[in-house]
């Protein structure tokens, strides 16, 4: 029977057996929804009608026997950074309460060409700026292994909406982390594909850079599922590259690894990282040798700049992209009381309409590009990545995938690291390496930390343009620790309280 | 005492640099595909792109960059291999992202040069003047500030917004610094504004028309004293709006800035803004305390790498340089100056050259294009070109020529062609219009005049030819005009037995 345990993958057998309807599986999670999501917060916004309406022309379209793609009539969350029209769009701020864009993200149109039927928007950080969702606007979401913790972020609305069952798929947005590190924390797959593979037209822009829309799912197969609907070339988005899609569906259905050289990054492991977290990773590590692949240690020195590289860079972008938020055109005004001028208006609603975290950065972005500062601050720290890529270079001509935890620890609580934004920094020292090179990353579940009883994440990384490799070696993966645990992940989280 | 101009420039060395900004005339933005057409209804030509909404991305006009590289190769630029878009950044509320996107430290055409001539009283001297670089980057939208005393947003009530224009495709074009003009400064900067705006004409890649502002001129001037070896602390006069205004702008500073140097005062490094009614500057915002606009590579767009294959396709198709070829036509067709300059101001030099090639005689070409189709193109303020075809005015000169049509039945073809009528043939046979060649039938009304104004015909026989006038009008009245009036003048005189002495003399 579908319930909203199910896969994505078995929803859609199910929907083509024709033992439910899309109608029925979006009114399941609906139900769900109403049930935890009160508990949960994952959600900013439902589309119920519209997700209904475009459920019933699924189903009308599969009654007439129409040809449908494989993920017709699946439910999805939707992060709110994603423009999608006619909805309310808000990217966790209060900035933009109310703004309803009058177009679709790329992302967005090629789900609903797909037949796949967004649910509603989920909740993250403020315009994608940190690790625990805590700095929405809108509230914390709540981290359903333990409600008194952090999803993640800033995907945490994305990644809370599948551990606690509400969607089977969701759509994330990672510039340092933000797919998988919530993934990682919430036991749930995440993947940041190799940068350009999915348009960013219609994401709304922290750093143009590094930001990448990817798939969020609860098994790998799911994900490269959805991965293929989402990606390819665009050419609304001048960086998207212009190349057929890694097969990343007959990857994850490979299992199989042997021969494959897996190069654990000897950086990215040892100090800062809780013990629960390496032992489950050297357990990942075991279950990949057993299934035949080959380990190498790898050596990327440059990674320990990453971070404070990252901390330039990111800022400095944003400082120019969140320029745009003024009040003028479209979000909230404060303070236009017939007397004031433009300006002094644009700075009543940006002191009011931003969190004091988009500010931090804000300001530090300001500061790095400034007229002789720029080339010692960003002007090194794209050195710096460029001194990464080769790092990677190096890596993946002694590799075929690299490995690591994908983040230090598991979930804290909410509130123990908010007034330590250098800690919170932290969370992502092994993800924002990928977002700096450009190429892609995975992170799986790999187990529960001894300490906590908390998921730990697996993270996977694949050179640029072959993210196949690493679904291949995340579906093999996850196979084989589903038979050491006889049960997916999630069927140790604890139940939720129905309300 | 105040130093004049002549006195001003007897001191002082005048330093020039020209920035020089051109509205290409794309049909679509620079950065997505909405309509560059002007005049629309406010904010009708827009997308999330060109308002800069939330998540939306810019995309390069490839019509653009083509544009540029033109512009580049026409004025002998290197242009680079790789080259990149930057962002300006700095608020402002017609601009909709709050950065300009703005080639900056890596423009796309630099290390030009434009040579041109100027009048000198040793006669025409050419001066070089060399550029530095040619950009790319986007326009902002325009404001109207309402209510207040000056129009300007200080003072104003309220301010409307228009962003048709924001992200129509701009080209800079800056000179590096121009010295050793001496007192010839004005006339340096207005020949090489001029040359620039033909060049850019002949390109087809800009409207060039300075009063609309498809083409807008910023004058730096600094000057230092003669023989000092030095530069001075400079200038900058925005919106310069005509070729005239260029030469009037550089007079303008280089006698303000003499008499504050006379007068012991420090020339401020600032905008100043051209007075149309005066020549004079009035002061903008001072430089002194640079903005700091915080440009970094736009990470929204990949770099800009044109093949050199293709640049070495677009040099092919440079056509001659104007002043090139105004020299060639000029003799080709011995053009008085003054006429030729006409010709250039009315954009005709097409038309006249096709008209000729269609096998029309120079003169008359000239003359009809000038005269005629430019009067008739004034009352409906239309081009000329966009009446008539230069095939169908060498139709109508080649039977004027042949004799079957007077000045007077040409010019009523003409009409007929500008009113839809068809081709000179059809609006001739149409309208009847034939030259009345019949000796016969002309004689008849000879007569008539004659008899109805004999003492004139009187004086004529007693050897005033120039009253035969009052008698050919009468006789050109009577046929209609579709009489050839030189044939009239012929058959009149021989009448009253005075055509050998009228030809004699």
């Amino acid at each position: 029977m579908t319930t909203t345990k199910s896969s994505a993958a078995e929803m859609a057998t199910a929907l083509a057996a024709g033992t439910t309807t899309s109608v029925e599986l979006t009114q399941l999670h609906y139900d769900r929804i109403a049930q935890v999501d009160e508990d949960v917060h994952a959600f900013l916004y439902l589309d119920k009608e519209g997700a209904l309406e475009q459920a019933a022309a699924v189903d009308a379209k599969r009654q007439s026997g129409e040809e449908l793609g494989p993920l017709a009539g699946i439910p999805l969350a939707l992060k709110d950074v994603l423009a999608q029209k006619g909805v309310p769009t808000t990217c966790g701020s209060k900035m933009l309460e109310g703004w309803r864009p009058p177009y679709d993200a790329t992302v967005v149109t090629r789900l609903k060409e797909a037949g796949v039927v967004i649910l509603g928007k989920t909740n993250m950080d403020e315009f994608a700026m940190g690790s625990s969702t805590e700095n929405s606007a809108y509230g914390p979401t709540h981290n359903p292994w333990d409600l008194t913790r952090i999803p993640g972020g800033s995907g945490g609305g994305s990644a809370a909406a599948l551990a606690a069952f509400e969607a089977p798929l969701a759509i994330g947005t990672d510039t340092g982390g933000s797919i998988r590190q919530p993934a990682a924390v919430t036991g749930t797959v995440g993947v940041k594909p190799t940068y350009g593979g999915v348009s960013r037209y219609g994401l709304i822009a922290f750093s143009s850079s590094l930001d990448q829309a990817g798939p969020c799912a609860r098994t790998v197969l799911d994900a490269a599922l959805l991965h293929e609907v989402i990606a390819g070339h665009d050419e609304r988005d001048s960086t998207s590259i212009n190349a057929p899609v890694p097969q990343v569906v007959k990857a994850a259905k490979k299992l199989d690894v042997k021969g494959m050289k897996i190069g654990v990054v000897k950086e990215l492991q040892g100090e800062g990282f809780q013990a629960g977290v390496l032992d489950r990773f050297h357990d990942g590590l075991d279950a990949l040798v057993s299934a035949g692949a080959e380990l190498v240690e790898v050596s990327c020195p440059t990674f320990d700049y990453a971070l404070a590289a990252y901390y330039l860079i990111a800022p400095s972008e944003c400082s120019s992209n969140l320029a745009r938020f003024d009040s003028m055109r479209y979000g909230i005004r404060v303070g236009d009381n017939g007397e004031r001028s433009a300006e002094e208006v644009m700075k009543l609603t940006r002191h009011k309409g931003f969190g004091p975290e988009v500010k931090r950065r804000i300001i530090l972005g300001t500061y790095a590009l400034s007229s002789g500062y720029y080339d010692a601050y960003y002007g090194s720290a794209q050195k710096v990545r460029t001194l990464l890529m080769r790092d990677f270079a190096n890596a993946f001509a002694q590799a075929d995938v690299l490995v690591s935890p994908t983040a230090p620890t598991t979930a804290f609580k909410i509130g123990e690291q908010v007034d330590d934004p250098l800690a919170m920094y932290l969370n992502d020292i092994a993800t924002i390496p990928v977002n700096m090179a450009g190429i892609g990353g995975m992170s799986l579940p790999c187990g529960l930390a001894q300490e906590d009883g908390l998921p730990v994440g697996f993270q996977i990384m694949s050179p640029a343009m072959r993210d196949d490799l690493m679904y291949q070696v995340g579906g093999t993966l996850e196979a084989a620790l589903l038979a050491k645990w006889g049960a997916p992940i999630l069927d140790k989280a604890p139940v939720l309280a129905a309300r | 005492m105040a130093l004049n101009y002549d006195e001003a420039v007897a001191k002082y060395e005048p330093t020039l640099g020209l920035e020089v900004h051109v509205e290409l005339n794309t049909k679509s933005k620079m950065f997505c595909s909405c309509s560059t057409e002007f005049g629309g209804e406010p904010n009708t030509q827009t997308c999330p792109v060109c308002l800069g909404l939330p998540g939306a991305l810019p995309v390069v006009n490839g019509k653009a960059i083509e544009s540029t590289i033109l512009i580049g190769l026409a004025l002998n630029c290197s242009i680079a291999p790789f080259s990149r878009f930057a962002r300006k950044n700095y608020f402002y509320p017609d601009m909709p992202k709050n950065f300009q996107t703005s080639q900056y430290d890596e423009p796309i055409c630099v290390n030009g040069y434009l040579d041109v001539e100027i009048e000198t009283e040793e006669g025409p001297k050419q001066f070089r003047v060399e550029i530095e670089r040619v950009h790319m980057e986007e326009d902002t939208g325009k404001s109207l500030h309402v209510g207040g005393a000056t129009g300007r947003i200080h003072g104003a009530e309220y301010s409307l917004l228009d962003y048709n224009r924001a992200g129509i495709p701009l080209v800079e074009i800056v000179t590096k610094i121009v010295g050793g003009t001496g007192k010839y400064a004005p006339q340096v900067a207005r020949a090489y504004v001029t040359e620039l705006r033909d060049i850019l004409r002949s390109l087809g890649v800009s409207d060039v028309k300075m009063e609309q502002g498809s083409m807008r001129c910023d004058v730096n001037l600094s000057l230092a004293p003669i023989g000092s070896g030095s530069l001075g602390t400079r200038s900058e006069t925005k919106n310069v709006n005509s070729l005239r205004s260029v030469e009037r702008a550089v007079i303008g500073e280089v006698i303000r800035q003499s008499n504050r140097l006379e007068a012991g005062e420090r020339i401020v490094q600032e905008t100043r803004h051209f007075l149309e009614e005066s020549g004079q500057t009035r002061p903008g915002r001072s430089k002194e305390q640079a903005e700091d606009y915080r440009y970094f590579p736009e990470p929204d767009l990949v770099p800009v790498v044109p093949e050199s294959a293709w640049i070495e396709e677009l040099r092919a198709t440079l056509p001659e340089r104007p002043s090139v070829r105004r020299a060639r036509l000029k003799s080709e067709w011995s053009v008085p100056d003054k006429e030729m300059t006409s010709l250039v101001n009315a954009g005709l030099l097409d038309a006249v050259e096709e008209t000729i090639a269609f096998g029309a005689e120079p003169t008359r070409a000239r003359s009809w294009w000038l005269g005629e189709i430019s009067r008739l193109a004034n009352e409906r303020e239309v081009d000329p070109t966009s009446l008539i075809t230069p095939s169908q005015v060498a139709e109508v000169i080649s039977l004027i020529q042949s004799g079957e049509l007077t000045d007077k039945l040409a010019r009523q073809v003409v009409e007929g062609v500008i009113a839809g009528e068809g081709t000179p043939s059809e609006v001739i046979a149409k309208r009847g219009l034939k030259v009345v060649s019949d000796d016969g039938a002309l004689m008849l009304a000879i007569e008539a005049a004659i008899a109805a104004q004999p003492e004139t015909a009187e004086r004529i026989r007693g050897g005033n030819i120039p009253a035969a006038g009052a008698l050919i009008g009468a006789v050109m009245k009577a046929t209609g005009g579709q009489a050839d009036a030189a044939k009239v003048r012929e058959l009149l005189l021989k009448h009253l037995g005075q055509f050998e002495k009228a030809t004699g003399e």
